[in-house]
């Protein structure tokens, strides 16, 4: 069904520490994995799964090591894939980061979560929080008696404990919305602010948006005590529909994914978002809109290359949101051929950089009101000997946050927090929108 | 402190030094030693050495100290199964410990230790386990099942645990029957057969009910456990649909696409004008579109499940075409699963944008996907026929960058749209013959000789352009040899006059310079032809070409079907059902393949546990023949199978003396390596002497014909017997008879003419070709009318699959692909009869069952019965 065993192998593929957990693939298997890899990357066809006979890899990287399952069997691989990210996230929860250093460090307990993480392939407690009420770093206090299982790793409530305390009961809530775009950045109202006359042929008139998404989070910080039940209300189209409050102000969610604190059959019925919470901080859920927005920062764009001598950039970016907001931290990254030297900026705000180890010039402005226009230029030089090797066209990517706003106008509308020994809860608010992948390509 | 420390002893009286430590009195000393221990066994030092000291250390109230011997165990247990036995007593007394946690880490550890001796002590302790009032034992103890059924299946039937395990289903706890509910479904694995689960409504109910409370792993065990169960009506199938829809929610991408699966399997039994299907149809296209936004392995895992969701069920994704469009960092695995998936979805309303991103994408640098997205527009130009036009001038464009591997793709795939569109697009020809220098693969050499010579009437210098092919002939790849002895006969019978001279050559060189049997075969043909019958050459070598199919890498219904339930698993992203049983390839390893590949031999074929290798991330492209060396390979050895000749029945009496004035015949059909005869025995029961033979058939269904006449030597004293084969062609007249196989003969003698008729076995007119590929078997059942299927049962037949498989190929029925679902074998085969109708077969064969389940599929529908029964007389021969 799932993993036979699973590896931690360095970057050049050592293993540096291992479960065997059905011992139906031997692990000296293991041993194929390596040259495996770096064949199918050298024949260009890399993939998250790659087979030896009878054994199949699943594998992910994470920074230098890789984590690596084996199976023989028809196994679920979107488990396996799953587990291999939730097992990274345990391990950098209770190591801060995980690389070969913190393996070694802590190799007792890094064995002693493997145990626990996963039986005979079955994953078993994941949930970091509530392992390390019984796994903890100081093992030497870890004497009979004091080391029980928590009855909340097979409670139905999984992921909370009970007997939780707070002076202050508070939550703290974040919504979070990322803009994904991908974009053909318009080149001639550009073009016509430039003072060169050569203008490209395939420069494209008019930019255009390919594909517009927003993917929203609501993230919470649980300060609260006892086991206390969670209500949150949106502005959910489907639910005012229901509850017959018509379509005003309120927004189409197209896909929610939840927490598994949250009583799915119960949305799934009446739209009601109702839980028990985990402790501190977690993710609640995750939406997604693919309505057409208008993009938040609108690029225009003319890269005119000169062979053997001179690249000539220049872009524009436009605020295509309310005067009243502004945009923090706002970094246009602009590619240029790797080969480009001696840059010269030019900007009307903000500040321009050459970032050669990544081929582009990021172009920084920390505050840009809605509704404002600004404009950046950049003059590279070109070897009079040209690369052999073709480059791809790198799009043009962008960063911004702009708080105290959602794209898509969604709004806690309230939280209801009870508890049987009937405290008073705050719950606090914060709307922030940024950018997702947001790209846009030159032609 | 770190831990770190305990890897950095190297001297070299380690192990002696750590048996001193093991061993000694402290306690604190002795878990640094273990620590040791763990640390050098962990970096793969060989530490079995020290067994029984470490196993002296396990009675001990540290747990941390037990976790480091219970793991040592497990890891060296098996190589010390005597000493193990000294661990068994710790083992029993922890399964008692006061401390939940101890129980199952005893319980757990145990059933890692894979041991014949010490399996039947673990019997007692799991057996109270599974009982124990802490729900964290009883979901140790569950899968500890499951892991001596590994071990020691009997044993695990004999104890009862199954019974108990099927118990836990019931259990208070969620994780509990989680868990429970995964131990069966493994064990059911192993055992297809077995009703271990006994899914019923109740204890689907249970399983629902559970699914609510349960961990997310859990939610997934109980999902895929719920895909294996068949509702007994639509009514079941929808009400198990909506409880099973809230989990399309759920954060962990892998509960979705285990819901997708269940969700996908049970709307086959909902009927289509259900609003429920509706409904279910919208709810599934946003979670799957989320999907997208996962980690890029979950990606990649779920694009290969959405390729076989949009052939399965179009209309879920049908406007979801720009969610599929390529970002410039996917990484490239991604890419090529979004283009191929872009391509399913092109349609008349959204080609403009489709082949605006395609254009995009074939400007790229990565070679493979630049390739891949010119392949594409070529498969949109296809597919879409209102499209056609623009993608052969998006073709034109892209070939006017020079590119050298963007040129000699576009040249391919144009190859396909003439193919498609015959006679519509020939303008760009001169374009095409502009680069022809450039081209140095030979698929795009082959394109465009096969394009000069479809067109040669319209190229004025076609000559020319195929002589300059010819100049290096022994060096071109077989591929191009063959294209361009075809091109240049098709040249000469378009353009006789000038081009004499060069078809003279092309055939020396293929018959006489080359080693190529398919090259030399080919030229003798052509040239017997050219020389014998001109005009018939001209029917064969310029005939009408059958259009190629719209979607040829579609893959086949049923096996759509079964990709479909198993939805999330490696099989639905290789896009090959999983085996069980020996894997296909073995036997061709054993048939000597293994001397002409070695080692190579695994590595082409990738997981063995798959019918065929991993290539399923680059799927077949459009045209390209997909038999590799491999099959090639099986159509070599399968070839040894038919010298034996077809299956051949005793003689009977067809004609008996009374009626013949003395004369009995008797007699069978064979066929042997191609050529049918009547096997005759003619005996004379007369007094006088017979003499002056003769034989005469009457027009027949397949126009079978003595092909000499009937030869006795002697004349037939009174009450002598001879035996004459007579051969038979299939090039007579040809009437429809009734039934089919019926053949009136005539047979004079002396004496008189005599009249009999007899029925011949259908596969005396299989042909020796008849084996089809695989993309053209799937693309040609996927063609013929269901209408035309007709379903036959074969009893009485107890072969297995290998053996019926050779039965039949000796008479030239053919299997081109073995499957081997839900523990019955699956056999496709083909055959052709000597006038070209193709016969498709699915035969279905279940182990100890001695019925087997034929369904034929063919054009013309009528051979079927007489096919089938053809099947019976080779099979029971």
């Amino acid at each position: 069904m799932s993993a036979s065993a699973v590896f931690i192998l360095d970057v050049k593929g050592k293993p540096l520490i291992s479960r065997n957990y059905k011992g139906d693939v031997a692990m000296s298997k293991i041993e194929h994995f390596m040259p495996l890899l770096v064949q199918r990357e050298e024949e260009g066809a890399l993939a998250p799964l790659l087979s030896h006979g009878e054994v199949h890899f699943l594998w992910i990287k994470h920074s230098n090591l890789y984590l690596v399952a084996t199976t023989s069997k028809n196994a679920n691989a979107s488990l396996v894939y799953s587990f291999l990210y939730k097992t990274i996230e345990v391990f950098c929860e209770y190591f801060k980061e995980l690389e070969e250093e913190s393996i070694r460090d802590n190799f007792v307990i890094v064995y002693e979560l493997l145990d626990e993480l996963m039986d005979f392939g079955f994953p078993q407690t994941t949930d970091s929080k509530i392992l390390q009420e019984y796994i903890t770093q100081q093992s030497n206090k870890l004497e009979t008696g004091k080391s029980r299982v928590p009855p909340t790793v097979t409670n139905a409530v999984s992921w909370r404990s009970e007997g939780i305390k707070y002076k202050k009961n508070e939550v703290f809530i974040d919504v979070i919305e990322s803009v994904n775009l991908l974009g053909l950045a318009a080149g001639e109202g550009a073009g016509c602010l430039l003072t060169t006359p050569h203008i490209h042929p395939q420069v494209n008139a008019n930019g255009s948006v390919l594909l517009s998404e927003i993917v929203g989070t609501i993230k919470l910080k649980v300060f609260l005590s006892g086991m206390p039940e969670l209500r949150l209300g949106l502005n959910d189209r489907v639910l005012f529909e229901l509850t017959g409050r018509g379509k005003n102000k309120s927004v189409e969610l197209e896909d929610v994914k939840f927490h598994q604190c949250v009583r799915l059959s119960r949305f799934d019925n009446d739209r009601t978002i109702s839980f028990i919470p985990p402790d501190g901080d977690f993710e609640l859920m995750s939406y997604r809109l693919s309505t057409q927005v208008k993009p938040l920062i609108w690029i225009e764009s003319v890269i005119e290359k000169f062979s053997h001598s001179r690249v000539e950039i220049m872009v524009k970016a436009k605020g295509q949101f309310k005067k009243q907001s502004v945009a923090n931290s706002v970094e246009i990254a602009v590619p240029v051929p790797s080969d480009a030297d001696s840059p010269r900026f030019k900007t009307s705000v903000g500040s321009a950089k050459y970032v050669p180890e990544r081929n582009v010039v990021i172009w920084s402005i920390k505050s840009f009101p809605g509704g404002k226009e600004y404009l950046m230029r950049a003059h590279f030089g070109l070897p009079s000997v040209e690369k052999e090797e073709v480059e791809g066209r790198p799009p043009i990517g962008v960063k911004f946050e702009i708080p105290y706003f959602t794209v898509s106008g969604i709004q806690v509308r309230y939280m209801k927090i009870i508890e049987k020994s009937g405290y008073q809860a705050l719950p606090w608010v914060r709307y922030i929108t940024q950018s997702g992948d947001y790209q846009l390509r030159t032609s | 402190m770190t831990d770190s420390k305990y890897f950095t002893t190297t001297k070299k009286g380690e192990i002696f030094e750590l048996k001193a430590e093991l061993n000694s009195d402290k306690k604190e000393k002795k878990k640094e030693a273990v620590k040791k221990v763990i640390a050098s066994m962990t970096v793969g030092k060989d530490v079995s050495a020290l067994f029984p000291d470490v196993v002296n250390c396990m009675q001990t109230d540290n747990l941390e100290l037990k976790k480091l011997v219970y793991l040592y165990l497990m890891n060296y247990a098996k190589s010390q199964p005597d000493m193990a036995i000294m661990a068994v007593n710790t083992f029993v007394k922890d399964c008692e410990d006061p401390n939940p946690l101890i129980r199952a880490l005893a319980v757990r550890t145990m059933g890692c230790i894979r041991v014949d001796k010490i399996t039947e002590y673990l019997c007692e302790p799991l057996r109270k386990c599974l009982k124990d009032e802490d729900p964290y034992v009883r979901k140790t103890a569950a899968v500890c099942v499951a892991k001596l059924h590994d071990i020691n299946a009997q044993l695990v039937e004999d104890q009862g645990f199954l019974d108990t395990l099927k118990d836990l289903i019931s259990d208070s706890n969620p994780m509990v029957v989680a868990n429970a509910v995964a131990a069966l479904s493994e064990i059911a694995e192993s055992h297809p057969s077995s009703n271990l689960l006994d899914l019923n409504p109740q204890s689907i109910n249970k399983l629902l009910t559970a699914l609510n409370e349960c961990t997310e792993w859990g939610q997934i065990f109980i999902l895929d456990c719920l895909a294996n169960y068949t509702p007994k009506d639509d009514r079941e199938a929808q009400s198990i649909c909506e409880r099973v829809t809230p989990r399309l929610s759920h954060a962990n991408s892998a509960v979705v696409l285990s819901a997708v699966k269940v969700l996908m399997k049970f709307m086959e039994m909902l009927s289509k004008d259900l609003d429920y299907y509706g409904t279910l149809l919208k709810k599934l296209a946003p979670p799957l579109v989320t999907l997208l936004s996962a980690e890029p392995e979950l990606q990649y895992v779920a694009l290969r499940n959405i390729n076989l969701i949009v052939q399965k069920r179009p209309e879920i994704l049908k406007h979801e075409m720009k969610v599929f469009f390529v970002k410039y960092n996917d990484p490239i695995y991604v890419k090529l699963e979004k283009l191929d998936i872009m391509i399913r979805l092109a349609s008349q309303a959204n080609i403009a944008q489709v082949l605006a991103e395609l254009k995009e994408y074939a400007t790229e640098v990565d070679v493979d996907f630049v390739r891949k997205a010119v392949r594409a527009i070529g498969r949109c130009a296809i597919k879409v026929e209102q499209s056609a036009e623009r993608c052969v001038s998006t073709l034109l464009d892209l070939i006017q960058t020079k590119v050298n591997y963007v040129v000699q793709e576009a040249i391919v795939v144009i190859k396909d749209i003439f193919r498609k569109y015959p006679n519509k697009y020939e303008s760009v020809i001169a374009t095409l013959c502009e680069n022809l220098d450039s081209l140095d693969e030979p698929e795009a050499r082959a394109a465009m000789i096969w394009i000069v010579g479809e067109y040669a009437e319209r190229i004025d210098n076609a000559d020319e352009l195929l002589e300059s092919f010819l100049e290096g002939f022994h060096d071109e790849s077989t591929q191009v040899q063959l294209q361009l002895l075809t091109g240049i006969v098709k040249l000469f019978l378009k353009k006789p006059t000038e081009t004499q001279e060069l078809v003279q050559q092309v055939l020396s060189l293929a018959t006489q310079d080359s080693d190529n049997p398919d090259l030399r075969d080919r030229g003798y043909i052509y040239w017997r032809l050219l020389s014998t019958d001109p005009v018939a050459a001209k029917e064969v070598v310029l005939a009408e070409k059958p259009l190629i199919s719209e979607e040829t890498d579609l893959i086949e219904p049923t096996l759509l079907d079964e990709l479909i339930c198993y939805i999330g698993t490696l099989a639905s992203v290789y896009h090959k059902p999983p085996m069980s049983g020996p894997p296909l390839t073995t036997s061709s390893v054993q048939m000597g393949a293994v001397d002409l590949l070695g080692g190579g031999l695994d590595s082409l074929i990738g997981g063995t546990n798959f019918v065929a290798p991993p290539t399923a991330a680059v799927p077949a492209s459009l045209g390209a023949p997909i038999g590799s060396g491999l099959s090639d390979l099986f159509d070599l050895t399968s070839g040894v199978g038919t010298l034996s000749g077809s299956y051949v029945a005793p003689k009977a009496v067809w004609l008996p003396a009374m009626k013949a004035k003395g004369l009995e015949i008797s007699g069978t059909f064979t066929r042997q390596v191609g050529s049918i005869s009547m096997d005759l025995q003619l005996t004379n029961k007369a007094l006088q002497v017979m003499t002056d033979f003769a034989i005469q058939f009457n027009r027949n269904s397949f126009g079978l014909a003595p092909a000499a006449p009937l030869q006795v030597h002697a004349p037939l004293s009174p009450n002598q017997t001879v035996e004459i084969s007579l051969p038979l062609s299939t090039v007579g007249s040809v009437m429809k008879m009734e039934p089919l196989n019926n053949l009136q003969v005539a047979v004079k003698n002396n004496i008189d003419v005599f009249y009999f008729s007899t029925l011949y076995p259908l596969h005396i007119l299989f042909v020796e070709d008849g084996k089809m590929d695989r993309q053209m078997f799937l693309a040609t059942w996927k063609d013929i009318p269901n209408e035309n299927e007709a379903q036959f049962q074969i009893r009485d037949c107890p072969l297995n699959a290998e053996a019926v498989s050779s039965k039949l190929q000796s008479s030239n029925i053919f299997t081109v692909a073995k499957r081997n679902v839900e523990g019955q074998d699956m056999l496709y085969q083909s055959l052709k009869l000597t006038n070209g109708i193709w016969v498709l077969a699915e035969l279905r064969i279940q182990p100890g069952n001695p019925s087997c389940t034929l369904s034929l599929k063919c054009r013309a529908p009528e051979v079927s019965q007489h096919v089938y029964q053809a099947y019976e007389t080779i099979l029971k021969n």
